[in-house]
């Protein structure tokens, strides 16, 4: 949903209001979810969460979301995966090097990232993918970290 | 600029000085003040070591560093590891390009210690073209790490003396580490923002991409110094001769993040030898760049004109009193003694 990726962009600022809010429902039902069992919410989150992010940023379940800080443009489609920015090899259009009819994603990123309410937050460095995640719930996992460093 | 004098044949490995991360002679001469001279090896298509070395005696005392490339545009080559082994070996000292294209975590912080224990004492930390635009592009991309988090874990290893898992070193890699920057891309408000980045994940050195615009080169470091960044890392800004008006209108077609504007493409076909013309342009940017605060040395990049580097060097009088510098066991006799 290229398009709609855009649209998510462009929207960044809403978007982060909305997510702050699920994300404050989210971490306050972990003795539910802790109930039921995390095990067991595995799957139903990660395939929710992969129809909806999917849909709006063209997700690709790294596990791990950044979309807060990077202005709501999903870095995982980089075709480099970059995870801190735009390689050098921006074209002069912002398009990318790789997929020269997309445009990049980082350029994108900074975009969104000047509408959200913290502009800094894509300076933060991020740390290298954990591969485990893969496919996995990240709501799910912000519910457990949350809670555990409470 | 404050300069003091310092040893300056490239080869052997020095004590570590109070304040400095490697026993390398790049980082001394930065940290002295002095104005850096840097080129690229392209590594052969070969096993024959006697390749590399033709190709590096033709920088011999004329540049501080030896970049030797790893995989660029996605081409199949010669390993930078054992380019730089070779090098050190002769006395060379290089700066080990790392390209997260083609190998994952576990790979390459095994390279960085054995580029460590074979002298090498610069890391340039690399994200890599992407593999379509190479001689393999049915290769699986890797891109494990990004050059952000590469500089992280080489800073980590060097600093903490552990590995990206938290497993502890024996002995950690003192490098000296720097990455890339290309002030000439889109988005260019973010480019100082995004070198903040860099220093912040563990960048000492920065190499640019060719600049041939001076006025965005000046936009850039104005921001720059603005954000007190020229402080924090020693920029050497990258150059390189243009063959002809053609190779320059190629290289802007096909080549994402080299920007050419029109003014040099129309100065080199209005000249009668164009290689000429474009080893003269190459040496007048060397010495606009080097009058602009901030800047601390260039990069220069000549592909299939590595030949024209000592002329280059010389006509633009970066050296200064280096010009006498030599690899080890050639070297001259009036250096001064390392500090």
């Amino acid at each position: 949903m290229y398009r709609l990726r855009h649209w998510s962009v462009s929207n960044a600022r809403m978007l982060e209001a909305f997510y702050n809010g699920f994300e404050k429902v989210i971490v306050k039902l972990h003795p539910l979810w802790n109930r039921l069992g995390y095990q067991r919410l595995e799957k139903p989150f990660a395939v929710t969460e992969k129809l909806v992010k999917g849909v709006l940023f063209d997700c690709q379940m790294c596990g791990q979301c950044a979309l807060s800080s990077t202005g709501m443009s999903c870095s995982m489609n980089c075709p480099k995966n970059l995870r801190n920015g735009p390689c050098g090899g921006v074209r002069g259009n912002g398009n990318c090097e790789v997929k020269p009819q997309m445009k990049c994603v980082w350029v994108a990123a900074w975009e969104g990232s000047q509408r959200m309410s913290d502009p800094q937050a894509i300076s933060q460095v991020q740390h290298p993918v954990d591969f485990r995640q893969l496919n996995k719930s990240s709501w799910l996992q912000v519910a457990r970290s949350k809670n555990s460093s409470n | 600029m404050e300069q003091r004098n310092v040893d300056l044949s490239p080869a052997e490995l020095l004590p570590i000085l109070p304040g400095h991360s490697s026993p390398g002679r790049f980082e001394r001469v930065l940290r002295a003040g002095k104005f850096a001279v840097t080129t690229e090896l392209a590594p052969p298509d070969s096993a024959n070591p006697a390749q590399v070395y033709e190709r590096a005696s033709i920088f011999d005392g004329c540049v501080d560093a030896i970049n030797a490339t790893d995989g660029s545009g996605a081409h199949c080559h010669m390993s930078s590891i054992a380019v730089c082994g070779l090098l050190t070996r002769a006395g060379y000292s290089p700066i080990m390009q790392i390209s997260c294209r083609d190998r994952n975590r576990i790979a390459i912080q095994g390279e960085i210690l054995g580029a460590s224990a074979m002298g090498v004492s610069n890391l340039l930390c690399l994200t890599g073209d992407g593999v379509q635009a190479g001689d393999h592009p049915q290769a699986k991309p890797v891109f494990d790490l990004d050059c952000m988090s590469l500089l992280e874990i080489g800073r980590t290893m060097r600093d903490e003396g552990i590995f990206q898992s938290g497993r502890k070193l024996d002995h950690s890699p003192p490098v000296f580490l720097g990455a890339a920057a290309n002030p000439f891309a889109p988005p260019h408000d973010w480019r100082p923002l995004r070198l903040a980045k860099k220093i912040a994940a563990g960048a000492q050195f920065v190499q640019t991409q060719y600049c041939y615009d001076i006025e965005l080169l000046q936009n850039y470091m104005r921001r720059v110094r603005e954000l007190g960044l020229h402080e924090q890392v020693y920029i050497l800004v990258g150059v390189g001769p243009l063959a002809s008006a053609r190779t320059a209108q190629w290289i802007r077609a096909n080549v994402p993040g080299v920007h050419i504007p029109d003014s040099v493409i129309d100065r080199l076909s209005g000249a009668q030898d164009q290689r000429a013309e474009g080893i003269s342009l190459c040496v007048e940017l060397i010495q606009q760049i080097r009058e602009i605060e901030g800047v601390h040395g260039c990069h220069i990049m000549a592909y299939r004109q590595e030949h024209a580097v000592p002329e280059i060097v010389r006509r633009s009088g970066i050296l200064q009193d280096r010009a006498k510098r030599m690899r080890s066991g050639t070297r001259h006799s009036s250096l001064k003694p390392p500090l």
